[in-house]
């Protein structure tokens, strides 16, 4: 199968600070990929270039065959890790703010979600709790029928609950022509929905390969070898 | 489900089904669960439930009809010897353990039958 992203010796420098060092990776078509690593170790920066949004300070990006820009932006739909709504919006504009942004916006998928998730168009977005923003995040973010969904966090801080939903709306959304890189600091949690997982440390890769031959080869869950990794 | 353990996800699955077929749960000819709502059920990618029903079929405890979904195997006989096959294991590791504890087989055989008429 094609990769979708192709990542060759890249690096991101803030100032003295590196974010990235010389990372290479390729990512596949239709896999569910984790990227793994503590807060810092770089996993945002690559997902905000991997997005677009952020440019690397050397080495080269592809995604779908393409540099980052107008054209990967349109098949790449990117969850960071804050929020990103107006507080004075409710829920309903939020949704006519995506559709008006992104062509790939299928309004019918967005209510099946909110419908889904528990939420419903007339509530504010500022009266919402943590776990309803994530929800709400994920429902906007997973609605475009996109090639690439890059998610930051996308369970980080909510209730078991919320959590649940969450990972149920990414299984049942996934499909073998899209595909979703997750990164994840919380990995016990969601280990189960990836294909691959890559370990990042200090902006290195230093471990990468597909799950179930890791937890065969360790003799271990990826929860275990993280611990073993970062602990 | 919990997958705690130290084995692959599918092997797990593979168990806790094979269990199921072994019990009587998951009778002879029943559909099993179509690789999505398994996989939303358990919360495992879809691609490792494809995994396990790909290597029960090869161990010929599923049998697929396309476009049907995926059935448990209708030969009694095999049914009856996963049975066996797991309940040997499961005395395998008892006898195991209790040669570790220092237990001889006469003591092991004498320590399950107080326990059997204490039942």
């Amino acid at each position: 199968m094609a990769n979708i992203v192709e990542i060759r010796d890249l690096s991101k420098q803030y100032m003295r600070t590196k974010a990235l060092d010389n990372v290479d990776l390729n990512i596949k078509q239709g896999r569910i990929v984790g990227i793994l690593g503590p807060n810092g170790s770089g996993k945002t920066s690559l997902m905000k270039i991997i997005a677009g949004i952020l440019r690397q300070t050397r080495g080269e990006i592809l995604i779908d065959g393409l540099v980052p820009g107008p054209a990967t932006k349109a098949i790449v739909s990117y969850l960071p890790d804050r929020n990103f709504l107006y507080r004075w919006m409710k829920i309903d504009d939020a949704i006519n703010f995506f559709k008006d942004f992104y062509e790939d916006f299928d309004e019918g998928k967005a209510d099946e979600l909110l419908s889904f998730m528990n939420l419903d168009r007339g509530m504010k977005i500022d009266a919402l709790s943590k776990g309803m923003h994530e929800k709400l995040n994920l429902t906007l973010v997973l609605s475009r029928k996109a090639k690439l969904y890059v998610l930051d966090e996308p369970i980080a801080g909510v209730d078991p609950v919320a959590r649940d939903q969450i990972l149920d709306a990414i299984i049942k959304n996934y499909n073998n022509n899209s595909t979703m890189i997750i990164t994840t600091h919380l990995v016990r949690d969601i280990e189960s929905v990836f294909d691959e997982v890559i370990f990042l440390k200090e902006g290195v890769v230093i471990l990468q390969g597909n799950a179930e031959e890791l937890r065969e080869e360790k003799g271990m869950q990826i929860d275990s070898l993280y611990k073993e990794i970062f602990g | 489900m919990n997958f705690n353990n130290n084995l692959p996800i599918y092997i797990q699955i593979m168990d806790h089904i094979k269990k199921q077929i072994a019990s009587g749960e998951l009778k002879g000819g029943v559909k099993l669960d179509s690789v999505r709502e398994l996989s939303t059920k358990l919360k495992v990618n879809p691609n490792t439930i494809q995994r396990t029903y790909q290597e029960l079929e090869r161990e010929e405890l599923v049998f697929t009809q396309r476009g049907m979904g995926t059935f448990v195997t209708e030969d009694e006989e095999m049914i009856l010897k996963i049975r066996k096959d797991m309940a040997s294991s499961l005395v395998n590791t008892f006898i195991r353990e209790m040669k570790d504890l220092g237990y001889g087989l006469d003591d092991i055989i004498e320590i399950i039958n107080e326990r059997l008429r204490g039942d």
